[in-house]
Order: structure tokens, then C-alpha cells, then sequence
């Protein structure tokens, strides 16, 4: 084995083992008191797993991708939020480590963040943009003494409140147009928050994500000079999309498991007959096949072309509409799998308060067609399959 | 052909500024073409000059100036002459 295999190898028995001993015992306070999971992101820091994508020379933990995916898997099977938190976390990182060249304040700041282990949430929506993560209102503002400012209306900013530093998308000067953006990382000391909203939600509640006003103050080197559009076509989204369904598929497969576990108890209780809910488990495994497969695939496309010398295949409309796809599918199909678990145990999955419950399950895939709303990503592709030829 | 360019540009791109007095090697997407307009701005092309752009020159980056688009039909009517 080599030494990366062995490294992945190892953090991933780590995450299993946060999954198990201390995101699940808390699972269900987080999702009944709409808290944030700080004793799992905790337990992560401790695993310097916030750092685990940085590149070993800037002190980080130098895993793979596909190991940051199938953290995020394990994490999705005992706490939704949890792994939600951290999946996002892990989408800043990967989108700063894959876009750093010419940037030394932004390997100062990863340094940093290893060091610390400090949590990055983002500020990405906008009121005023139409849900259009491709547009902003907001804009990198000079200010006196070389510094610059910015005040942005976020209609949800996840974990805001518990994040060290925040990447906010920002028009790249007063005067340029909505779509000409770029990302600025700023400090928790450099930010102000003013709270604009509650956050009472039906799932994915101890994300808390009520929303903001972000105001801060900078210095102009914590502006990525590469254009966002380049930043969000080669990284950002078709990583969200491949973290964000590995964790829904988590949730999924935690569900599916509740169900077999409920089969198998009513089969011990009757031996020799099938129990009627085994065949409906049956069907269940189908549709949990299809969620796998897609996840899984997305995965291995990526990775085939992500480091691709230009990412000229990344940035093709056919990868576009691929990993929108890869959204679209396991968003709808996780609460999918989550409901017919729920139409295997009955009322005991029903009841939150069994070994088979899955209503918590249910409404954190519920969020998911939500997250970059599906019908946004649907009006996205229309227009793009009207040029693409092969899709 | 630039200016044919320029044209479907003045049409399709939606540009917040002039597109008569738009250098050929700026940025159309910093002048504010959205990723909206500028499948308007291909289909265009493609009607107008009659011919399809293959998925690699599907990107960004080939349709993010007047140049950039010139140079990339000239490499596919050169394609198309050779065959």
C-alpha cells in the first residue's frame, strides 16, 4: 500500500469513527433543537480534519478527493447537519487549494487554517440576484488607507454564526457588471454579521442558516484574482454537487439500513415467512442502486478530468450538464429512498423515537432540491441543451 | 467576419455598454454577457455562418471576446475546407 492510500486509508477510519461515537449520540438533539453540531466539528478539529485537502506542504492533511467524498458519505449516515457543515467547509477548501497559483495570501490563509483549524462558511446568495449564484449586487468597495469594504444581504449564510472566516462572492469593483465577480476570503475580526432572520426550518436545522447582513473590511490581496466564473465552473460546482449528493446518499443509506433492520426484526419474530415489508425492502434496494450509481459515477468523472492539464474538459458545456444532472437525480432520489424506508417501517419509522425512525432522514433529503433550487439548475440546462451536441 | 461578429454581439449579448466600440480583445463576459445571452450569441453564429460548434469549443473561454469567437471560426472553416 502507498503511503497516500494509507493516509486516506487512515483518515477515513477517523471520520467513521466521529460518524459513530459522536455525531450519532447527538444527532437527534441537533436536528430537535435546531443547534449546531459543535461536538462533531469539534471532534473534527481535533482530527485536523478541516485541514484534510490542503496540500501537506501547507500544512494540511494532503487526503484525495474521493477521500473527502466518502468522509462526507459517512458523516451523511449518522448526522445530516454534520455532514452538511463539513461539506461545505470542504467545498471552500477544495476551491481555494484548486485555484491558489500567484495567490500568497491565500496560502498564508490556508496555513492558517491548518494551523487553527478554523471553519469557512460562505456567503454565495444574494437578495436582489434571483437565487443566480453568477451574479451579484454586492461589490469589492475601495476604502481609504488601501483597504477595501463591502456590505452584502444574504438571504441564508450557513453556520455563519459559528464559522472563523467567510468566502463571499462579490462584484470585482463598484462599477462592474453583476456577472463579473470574484471570491474574497475575510476574517471573523474583519466581519460583522447582523442577523436578519430566524431559523426554525424542517430539515438540515442544525445547518443554521438564518440570514444576514455581512459587512467587512480588507485588505485587496484577499481577493482571488481569478474571475469566480473560472473558480465556479473548474471547482466549485461540480464539487458541491459531488460532496453535496455523497452526503444525501449517506442519509439515504442510513434510512435504507433502518429499514432492513426493521425486516429483519419482524422475520426473527416469524421464522419461515417472509415478512410482507421484505419485499417492499426489495424495491427500496433498487432505487438505492440507482442513487449509488450516480453518485458514484459523478465522482469517478470528475476525478478523471479534474486535473486535466487547461481543465479544458471541465469548463465544456457536456461537464456542465453532466454534474447539474448529478444534482437534479440525487437530489430527488434521496428523499425518495428516505420515503420508502419509511413506507417499509410504518408507524415505527414514523415515531421518532424508534430504532427504524426516519422522519429525520426524510426531511434533511428534503432540503436537498432546495440547495441551488432544482428548477433554476433545470432552466440552466435548457438553454444549454440547446447548443451542447453530445450530452 | 469581424464585424458580422460584432453584429450578432450588438444583437445577442446584452451588453450594458456599446458594442460598436468594443475592442476585439475584450472581455464580453466582464462587459456583461451573462452565460444566458451567450447561447443566444452561439446560436447565432452558428445560424449565421452556418455551421455547429463541436462540444470542445463549448467553453467559456472560446466566446469570451470578438477575437477569441473570429479565431475560433476561422479554425472551423479551415477544418471544413480540409475535409
Amino acid at each position: 500500500m502507498s503511503i497516500t492510500v494509507d493516509r486516506d486509508h487512515a483518515f477515513l477510519e477517523a471520520i467513521a469513527h466521529i460518524a459513530e461515537e459522536v455525531a450519532a449520540p447527538n444527532a437527534d438533539s441537533v436536528d430537535r433543537e435546531a443547534r449546531f453540531p459543535a461536538e462533531t466539528i469539534e471532534a473534527l478539529r481535533q482530527e485536523r480534519a478541516l485541514s484534510a485537502f490542503v496540500p501537506i506542504e501547507l500544512g494540511g492533511g494532503g487526503v484525495s478527493f474521493e477521500t473527502i467524498a466518502a468522509a462526507c458519505f459517512q458523516l451523511g449516515r449518522r448526522c445530516g447537519a454534520s455532514a452538511m457543515v463539513f461539506a461545505m467547509h470542504q467545498i471552500k477548501v477544495v476551491s481555494m487549494v484548486r485555484h491558489l497559483a500567484e495567490a500568497p495570501w491565500f496560502e498564508d490563509y490556508l496555513r492558517d487554517l491548518a494551523t487553527e483549524q478554523r471553519l469557512v462558511a460562505s456567503v454565495t446568495s444574494e437578495i436582489g440576484t434571483g437565487g443566480d449564484m453568477g451574479r451579484s449586487v454586492a461589490a469589492v468597495t475601495p476604502a481609504g488607507e488601501g483597504l477595501c469594504t463591502f456590505e452584502k444581504q444574504a438571504p441564508t449564510v450557513s453556520y455563519g454564526e459559528y464559522a472563523d472566516d467567510l468566502l463571499v462572492t462579490l462584484r470585482r469593483a463598484p462599477d462592474a457588471e453583476p456577472s463579473d465577480q470574484v471570491m474574497v476570503v475575510v476574517r471573523k475580526e474583519q466581519t460583522s454579521l447582523e442577523q436578519t432572520s430566524s431559523w426554525d426550518p424542517l430539515g438540515m436545522r442544525g445547518t443554521c442558516s438564518p440570514g444576514f447582513v455581512v459587512r467587512a473590511e480588507f485588505s485587496p490581496e484577499q481577493v482571488l484574482s481569478t474571475p469566480f466564473s473560472r473558480v465556479m465552473s473548474e471547482s466549485m460546482v461540480p464539487v458541491t454537487h459531488i460532496l453535496w449528493s455523497h452526503l444525501w446518499l449517506g442519509i439515504a443509506t442510513d434510512a435504507f439500513d433502518r429499514a432492513r433492520a426493521f425486516v429483519r426484526a419482524a422475520a426473527r419474530q416469524k421464522p419461515g415467512v417472509t415478512p410482507p415489508a421484505a419485499l417492499r425492502l426489495s424495491h427500496l434496494m433498487s432505487e438505492l442502486s440507482l442513487l449509488r450509481a450516480e453518485v458514484g459515477s459523478g465522482l469517478a468523472e470528475f476525478v478523471e478530468i479534474a486535473d486535466e492539464p487547461g481543465r479544458e474538459r471541465l469548463s465544456t458545456m457536456a461537464v456542465a450538464l453532466r454534474f447539474n444532472n448529478l444534482k437534479i437525480a440525487s437530489s430527488e432520489q434521496a428523499p425518495r429512498v428516505c420515503q420508502g424506508a419509511l413506507g417499509v417501517c410504518g408507524i415505527m419509522g414514523f415515531k421518532n423515537d424508534t430504532p427504524f425512525s426516519v422522519g429525520r432522514h426524510l426531511r434533511d433529503t428534503l432540503s436537498a432540491c432546495l440547495m441551488i433550487a432544482n428548477e433554476r439548475i433545470h432552466q440552466t440546462n435548457a438553454s444549454l441543451l440547446l447548443i451542447a451536441k453530445e450530452v | 467576419m469581424t464585424e458580422e461578429i460584432r453584429q450578432i454581439i450588438k444583437d445577442h449579448a446584452r451588453l450594458a455598454g456599446d458594442a460598436e466600440t468594443l475592442p476585439a480583445e475584450a472581455d464580453l463576459y466582464q462587459a456583461g454577457m451573462t452565460s444566458h445571452a451567450s447561447i443566444n450569441v452561439m446560436l447565432a453564429l452558428e445560424d449565421h455562418f452556418d455551421l455547429e460548434f463541436p462540444d470542445r469549443m463549448l467553453t467559456r473561454s472560446v466566446f469570451e471576446s470578438i477575437a477569441s469567437i473570429e479565431a475560433a471560426l476561422t479554425e472551423l472553416r479551415s477544418e471544413a475546407t480540409v475535409s
